[in-house]
């Protein structure tokens, strides 16, 4: 942690504690989020399909009991090949006590970074839309793009919260 | 100090609850003129021990008027003060003021004060009657008199045991009651085993009940519920895994079905944690009924049976709203006034009959009155009225079901009673989500029955598992008719979708593939399977591939991590782990919007 920390820092000594993100590829682009969201990282396995649900959505697993979403990122921000085998990665967060699995290419590190080391998001060019982009951050050799994954599970992009409970009342 | 004093708070609203809740029970079953002398004392010490705890806590709204309530029992209890009926009303409405003021320091609202110093000086106003009445208010027929009258009477009618252990104890209690009253209650549950075995069992349940229970969150059950249901999935999974390797009749598959058989047990177990007795439920009404016979003047017994059948946690709670609304309806609407019940030469006092058994995997209440029963006439008009399509050769139980139609009313006033805005159909609707029935049955003059059919548990469905393509369904047991491979001569196509016509009716036919998005290897009814389904609603036929299997399978939300569903009622996980969705027949066949115009 503290050699991680010395690592990155080379540019900040003294601007708070680093916060640690898991990053991740989809496509060509590193990718990273909060790692206090990340419940597990588990690979992919077969899923139960979700009628009428965006393709992004590939259906519901059983996660120790939970019935839990699979959103895979690749389809929705049509980055990279939606191919599964045995190598496919799903991340499964947990953000204010619900849990998604996200499917993405490969999971790459975990890393600290503090606030200085973060530099503003740029407004294109990422497959994200810029509301849910928390920064940007340069490792030895290449850019990371931080994401706000908290804001992009809750959002209405991806529909995995109803907009208004029990319209459906006959 | 404060801080530590504060974890015990949650206990002291339990437990005061409680005391408050025995309080009431005690009162409404005590007979007025033969109180029983170890039910006043119970009824002492729990507004002794909430007196005690509030002060401690510093909740002192509970503590005045414990205080003056415990001077008032105390006096009861030692014979001093005779219970009538008038009291036994006061300490109800003290009783619900404590209550409030309880509910109110639990949520941390303001107390309402005017209300608890109104309730102090009613119970003051008691206490100040003693004086004079003592004196002269003994021909005033108003309770507060001696006791050595209603105690001699009471030794002629031969139920003296009672009353004369607490006579001849009363020296030693006056000098410190807290030694006496055990030695009482022996004496007292000495003396009534002979005369009542019922009496007997309510004067030590008390005792018992507090060594044998221990409070735990309800969370941390709930906690434990879902892990051995993990349990019981990882050990289908690993069975399935066993027979793979070395069939059923290996070491391995003698272990296997070894550890099936604990797994089971374990949750059969777990699974009871949750259940309480209904008569959590049934407790309330004792005093629903009183207040309310006497508010519509009637007279009404009540009678319940089977309060120890056990029901889910969540069931019982939900269940508190509809069975208050339709024991209210009886009241209000079954049984007659005295007069108008003496003149059909039934007795005067009418019976309500509130029951619970068991039956295979459901739980059925019923209520049963001895009232007018359903008016078949005035159901009909009030039916046409509403613009409802009904004909004159109803059978009388489609009749019946009318009355569970939004805004039915049959009532010919509206009184505050019946007026409440929860109509029948609300009723039908809460136990229907609890996954349950509610069926009528009624005879002119001779009463109505409403039963209820609950499941076991909230938390488990029995349903039929079917397939379609490579996806499993399951659909609830309860609203299949029959499935059944139809003759191709038995389908018509009507506007692009096929109608089957079996059981002297046609039934259109759902594809299952078309609403779940699945691919189906047959897409013909012909070739397929097709499930008879009735809702309360419409009934229809599904078209799936084949039938996997009848099996109890435990609900999980859907909602909790992702959405509503539609066409779904939850998910549950298959004995490979994999998931499965639960179909909501009702809403199903709103996804597919064609199925309307075709069902009358």
């Amino acid at each position: 942690m503290s050699g991680q920390k010395d690592q990155a820092a080379g540019t900040a000594e003294n601007d708070g504690p680093a916060s640690e993100f898991l990053t991740f590829v989809l496509g060509d682009e590193h990718y990273a989020i909060d790692i206090m969201a990340v419940k597990e990282i588990r690979g992919y396995e077969s899923v139960t399909k979700i009628a009428k649900a965006p393709p992004y959505i590939k259906g519901v697993i059983n996660l120790r009991g939970d019935i839990v979403p699979i959103v895979d990122l690749r389809i929705k921000f049509d980055v990279g090949e939606a191919t599964y085998n045995e190598f496919t990665i799903v991340i499964v967060l947990q953000i204010n006590e619900r849990m998604v699995g996200i499917v993405v290419d490969s999971v790459s590190d975990v890393i600290a970074l503090t606030a200085s080391q973060r530099r503003p998001p740029p407004e294109f060019g990422v497959a994200f839309d810029s509301r849910f982009l928390m920064g940007l951050a340069k490792l030895q050799n290449h850019m990371v793009i931080l994401v706000n994954i908290e804001a992009l599970v809750s959002s209405s992009e991806l529909g995995l919260v109803d907009a208004a409970l029990k319209k459906m009342e006959s | 100090m404060s801080v530590e004093l504060n974890q015990f708070h949650s206990v002291f609203f339990e437990e005061s609850q409680e005391h408050i809740d025995t309080m009431e029970r005690l009162l409404m079953a005590m007979s007025v003129d033969n109180p029983d002398a170890e039910d006043l004392n119970c009824i002492f010490r729990a507004a002794h021990s909430i007196k005690g705890a509030s002060g401690i806590f510093g909740f002192d709204a509970l503590g005045q008027i414990t205080h003056i309530m415990e001077n008032l029992l105390d006096q009861v209890r030692k014979g001093q003060r005779a219970v009538s009926v008038d009291l036994v009303d006061q300490f109800l409405s003290v009783i619900d003021c404590l209550r409030q003021v309880l509910d109110s320091y639990r949520n941390e609202t303001d107390i309402d004060w005017p209300e608890v110093e109104r309730t102090t000086n009613l119970l003051e106003a008691i206490l100040g009657t003693q004086a004079e009445s003592d004196a002269t208010a003994v021909d005033d027929g108003f309770g507060f008199f001696d006791e050595p009258v209603s105690a001699q009477a009471e030794e002629d009618d031969g139920f003296g045991f009672f009353e004369e252990p607490a006579a001849t104890q009363k020296q030693p209690e006056e000098q410190g009651w807290g030694l006496f009253e055990a030695a009482q209650a022996e004496q007292l549950a000495a003396g009534k085993a002979a005369a009542s075995p019922k009496d007997d069992a309510q004067g030590k349940k008390p005792a018992s009940n507090e060594s044998s229970t221990i409070r735990v969150d309800i969370e941390k059950v709930d906690s434990l519920i879902n892990l051995v249901g993990e349990l019981v999935i990882t050990q289908s999974m690993l069975k399935v895994l066993g027979d793979d390797i070395g069939g059923s009749n290996s070491r391995m598959g003698t272990v296997l079905a070894e550890l099936e058989r604990h797994t089971r047990e374990i949750q059969e177990s777990v699974m009871s944690i949750r259940m309480m007795p209904v008569s959590f439920v049934f407790n309330r009404f004792p005093r629903v009924v009183r207040d309310l016979a006497r508010k519509l003047e009637k007279e009404v017994e009540l009678v319940l049976e089977g309060e120890h059948t056990e029901l889910d946690k969540g069931l019982i709670e939900k269940l508190v709203d509809p069975l208050t609304h339709l024991v209210r309806n009886s009241i209000d609407h079954g049984i007659e006034r005295p007069d108008v019940r003496r003149d059909r030469g039934k007795p005067e006092k009418g019976t309500i009959t509130i029951s619970a058994a068991q039956r295979g995997g459901t739980i059925q209440i019923c209520i049963d009155d001895d009232g007018a029963g359903l008016n078949r006439e005035r159901i009909m008009s009030k039916a046409r009225e509403n613009g409802l399509n009904v004909s004159d050769d109803m059978n009388d139980a489609d009749v019946w079901d009318l009355i569970f139609q939004p805004g039915f009313s049959t009532a010919e006033v509206v009184t505050d009673v019946s007026g409440r805005g929860v109509g029948m159909d609300v009723v039908r609707r809460n136990i229907q989500q609890l996954g349950g029935r509610v069926s009528i049955a009624s005879r002119a003059l001779r009463g109505s029955t409403i039963t209820i059919t609950l499941p076991l548990t909230l938390a488990i469905v029995d349903g039929m598992g079917v397939m379609v393509g490579d996806q499993t369904f399951i659909i609830p047991l309860v609203s299949i008719i029959e499935s059944m491979r139809p003759y191709p001569e038995n389908i018509e196509q009507l506007a692009g979708s096929a109608l089957l016509h079996v059981r002297d009716q046609f039934w259109p036919v759902l594809p299952l593939y078309q609403v779940m998005d699945a691919e189906p290897r047959h897409t013909s009814p012909a070739e397929g399977i097709v499930v008879l389904i009735e809702t309360s609603k419409r009934r229809y036929g599904l078209l799936v591939d084949e039938l996997v299997g009848q099996q109890q399978v435990v609900i999980k939300s859907l909602e909790q991590h992702y959405k509503r569903v539609p066409g779904a009622a939850g998910a549950t996980i298959m004995g490979d782990g994999s998931v499965a969705l639960i179909l909501d027949v009702e809403s199903l066949a709103d996804v597919a919007p064609i199925l309307d115009e075709e069902i009358a």
